[in-house]
């Protein structure tokens, strides 16, 4: 194998999961102070303030607290299981970023043509499916190992939950595989690409099914039975503490990150613009003339801020247009040296602005919901889920074949 | 080798959702409650013997500490019961002033309990807003008599003090945004499918055995009992106001929160009331300086947030009573709950005590 070879199988892919999983964790911990940000703005209050600007080094504080808190294991818990559990969570979650592409177009570093995505596989969504189904594990041996009946009660629910709602999950994403013909994440979006709109159009029902078990996949309120903190105190996680919990907690956010993408991807076009089959749209793809805007917007929100002393809501809308708009300058910049083209830039701006929206999505639902009963959620599933997804499957079918 | 076994579960005295110490011994088949036992007296103080000790009006303060949520409705009874003991008769404005800061307190106990009882069910933004309207209160409470929890705040025969200049306004500026903002709750909750999944059909407690468990207050007229002390022995001349007594037509969580949240409605019509047609005058009666009632013994209830709260006095003509005995809706309440959950799943157990609304000092005392 010549050097050049090595270079583009071996160390670029080993470089680019190195920065996935050591960018992910500082995303998450942001991604958790928006949360709290977005909450605190929906509940009349402040949010955290203290730690940095604005609270913006809270969540370094929290990962060291974390870090640096003794490592508590319970005195009548298996050992050896109570420490593989939170791994054994945390390792499927973070493989299935593996299949995930964040733009389209690759892009040229020294030479070498480096894509944004770690791999591209022709089974990347039977890859998905499969890996998510193994985060079960670490929460069922954790449940189990604790040795607590709140756990134990916390982990049965979370099985049966997971179990049950992958089925509607598995059969909604069956009707984007029908209409593209691939299970490749990138042929997917290749094939909304061609067809000129996003398969959310065709496959409305499939979206719903989709989104709604993700929720319950991904253990959030209104499905976050498993950890209803009101009923059974921290459910599968009340005995643990310290890094093994924010393992859990990595795993909770990364699983909200991986499924949002998904439904990024197989449905609103994963990189692609809006309304992809518009020529007259083509400016969007630009990526500058959309983060001019954000420029803008950015430092509107800032000025708004500074006029009207302390209109938090615009200090945060400024934050965030802010920061989306640094990222994006700071790529372009690197871009700029080391010949990264400007597609990618707007096909990772696209991208992760559809991303944050089902992120925040999922912060809406929990300023809004209460929590489902169990048997209910049960009911939800079996009862509604699984059979529109079914019906949706034989629709999009017949439909394929009349067309034909 | 394969076998099923029910499961012991304490839930409690350290849990999110008891709502205080309360402990509960739950036996499960799986998540289907088997058997509820509340055990109780970890709040336990004593404060019916400490009475005994206590002279009358040092007693006052004491019974701040039994229903902490809802002091003020604690005073007027205890108050009440005094002056009842003693032949005492209220001057009409401080009588008016009292009715005002019971239903005030009325509307702040059902707002804790409000954003509590949901947050058990995982709807937490209701919470911050229903804190957000009883800051409000607490305020109005902190103007009057300096505390914002045990207030302390009535004297055996009327008030230590009138109301501070401008009160009254400040109470009428209440009334007017109070409606808008129990809309909001509303909004979130009252149709919301999730909640209405929640709480209809569980925790359903007929009117035969509402009765026959003592039930009183919104645990009672949830189940469709029209009782209420307010008007079926009127004391502080609540028999000049006019305000309506909901009653619930299913008997479940879903009837005893809408009677709670139609209660808070008719707390604000008694208030617009009593301040449109408030007294001129003295706000306590003659009082001698050595409280000592004569001998007998008076039975004094009045209608608290969470029921029929009962004052039971013996005086043996001394200047403390020879014996106390409190009468606690919480504690008659408590009673109810296995009833209600026993066959359910361990999820409408927090519901079920959300809805009774109970408060450990009371329970305890």
């Amino acid at each position: 194998m010549d050097q050049a070879a090595l270079v583009q199988h071996i160390v670029i892919p080993a470089i680019q999961i190195l920065v996935v999983v050591l960018i992910l964790p500082l995303a998450i911990s942001y991604l958790q102070l928006v949360e709290r940000k977005v909450l605190g703005f929906m509940q009349v209050r402040l949010a955290p303030r203290r730690v940095g600007w604005h609270g913006l080094l809270q969540p370094i504080a929290d990962a060291v607290k974390l870090l640096i808190k003794e490592d508590i294991i319970p005195e009548k818990a298996e050992r050896f299981l109570f420490t593989l559990a939170p791994i054994a969570t945390v390792i499927p979650a973070l493989a299935a970023l593996a299949v995930i592409p964040f733009a389209g177009a690759p892009f040229q570093v020294f030479g070498y043509s480096v894509n944004p995505w770690i791999t591209d596989i022709n089974v990347g969504l039977l890859y998905l499916l499969a890996i998510s189904s193994l985060g079960i594990y670490g929460i069922i041996l954790g449940g189990w190992a604790s040795n607590s009946k709140y756990s134990l009660l916390g982990a049965l629910r979370s099985s049966a939950q997971m179990i049950s709602y992958e089925i509607p999950l598995g059969f909604a994403i069956i009707g984007v595989m029908m209409l593209s013909g691939t299970a490749s994440m990138v042929e997917i979006v290749k094939a909304q690409k061609e067809a000129g709109m996003w398969f959310v159009v065709p496959q409305i029902a499939g979206f719903f099914c989709y989104f709604i078990a993700a929720v319950a996949e991904t253990n959030r309120i209104p499905f976050d039975l498993p950890e209803a903190e009101a009923e059974l105190v921290a459910g599968f996680h009340t005995e643990y503490s310290g890094m093994k919990f924010a393992f859990f907690f990595l795993a909770e956010y990364t699983n909200m990150i991986v499924v949002s993408s998904i439904a990024t991807i197989l449905f609103f076009g994963g990189w692609l613009r809006p309304f992809p089959g518009v020529a007259s749209l083509d400016w969007l793809e630009n990526g500058w003339l959309v983060l001019g805007p954000l420029a803008l917007g950015g430092f509107l929100g800032w000025l708004v801020d500074q006029r009207s002393g302390g209109g938090l809501r615009f200090m945060f809308a400024g934050g965030v247009l802010g920061l989306l708009l640094g990222c994006g300058a700071a790529i372009t910049d690197v871009g700029g040296l080391a010949g990264m083209s400007l597609p990618a830039v707007s096909g990772a701006f696209w991208f992760f602005f559809k991303v944050s929206i089902f992120l925040f999505m999922y912060i809406w639902f929990r300023g809004t919901y209460p929590r489902y009963r169990y048997d209910q959620l049960m009911a939800l599933g079996w009862k509604w889920l699984i059979p529109l997804s079914v019906v949706n499957v034989i629709g999009t079918g017949l439909v394929m074949l009349l067309r034909e | 080798m394969f076998r099923t076994e029910e499961m012991d579960i304490n839930m409690g005295p350290q849990h999110p959702s008891t709502h205080g110490v309360l402990r509960l011994k739950l036996t499960l088949d799986g998540e289907e409650i088997v058997d509820v036992r509340p055990i109780i007296g970890y709040l336990h103080r004593g404060v019916e013997k400490l009475c005994e000790y206590r002279t009358y009006p040092m007693i006052e303060p004491l019974t701040d500490r039994l229903d902490y949520v809802a002091a003020i409705s604690e005073n007027l009874g205890y108050c009440g019961a005094v002056e009842k003991l003693m032949g005492l008769v209220v001057p009409p404005r401080a009588q008016y002033i009292r009715v005002i800061l019971a239903e005030l307190q009325r509307i702040a106990s059902h707002l804790l309990w409000l954003g509590t009882h949901a947050l058990d069910l995982g709807a937490m933004t209701v919470y911050f807003y229903t804190f957000r309207e009883r800051e409000l209160i607490l305020d109005l409470f902190e103007q009057f008599c300096g505390a914002r929890l045990t207030y302390n705040s009535m004297r055996i025969g009327g008030l230590l003090e009138d109301v501070p200049p401008g009160w009254t306004d400040r109470v009428r500026h209440f009334l007017t945004i109070f409606p808008s903002r129990q809309k909001e709750y509303e909004d979130l909750l009252t149709v919301n499918r999730i909640w209405l999944g929640r709480t209809r059909g569980v925790g359903i407690l007929s009117p035969e055995d509402a009765v026959a468990m003592g039930a009183s207050g919104p645990t009672l007229r949830g189940s469709g009992v029209d009782y209420d002390v307010r008007r079926a022995q009127p004391y502080c001349s609540y028999e000049q106001f006019e305000f309506d007594v909901p009653t619930g037509t299913n008997c479940d969580t879903y009837d005893r929160y809408l009677v709670r949240m139609e209660e808070m409605r008719q707390s604000c019509r008694i208030i617009r009331q009593a301040l449109d047609r408030l007294p001129e005058g003295e706000v306590r009666a003659k009082v001698p300086k050595y409280i000592k009632p004569p001998v007998g013994e008076v039975y004094h209830v009045v209608e608290s947030p969470r029921g029929e709260q009962g004052f039971y006095l013996v005086s043996k003509g001394g200047e403390m009573p020879y014996r106390v005995r409190f009468r606690s809706p919480s504690f008659v309440n408590l009673q109810a709950l296995p009833m209600m959950c026993k066959g359910r799943l361990i999820a409408d157990v927090v519901a079920v005590i959300g809805s009774i609304d109970i408060v450990l000092g009371d329970v305890d005392r």
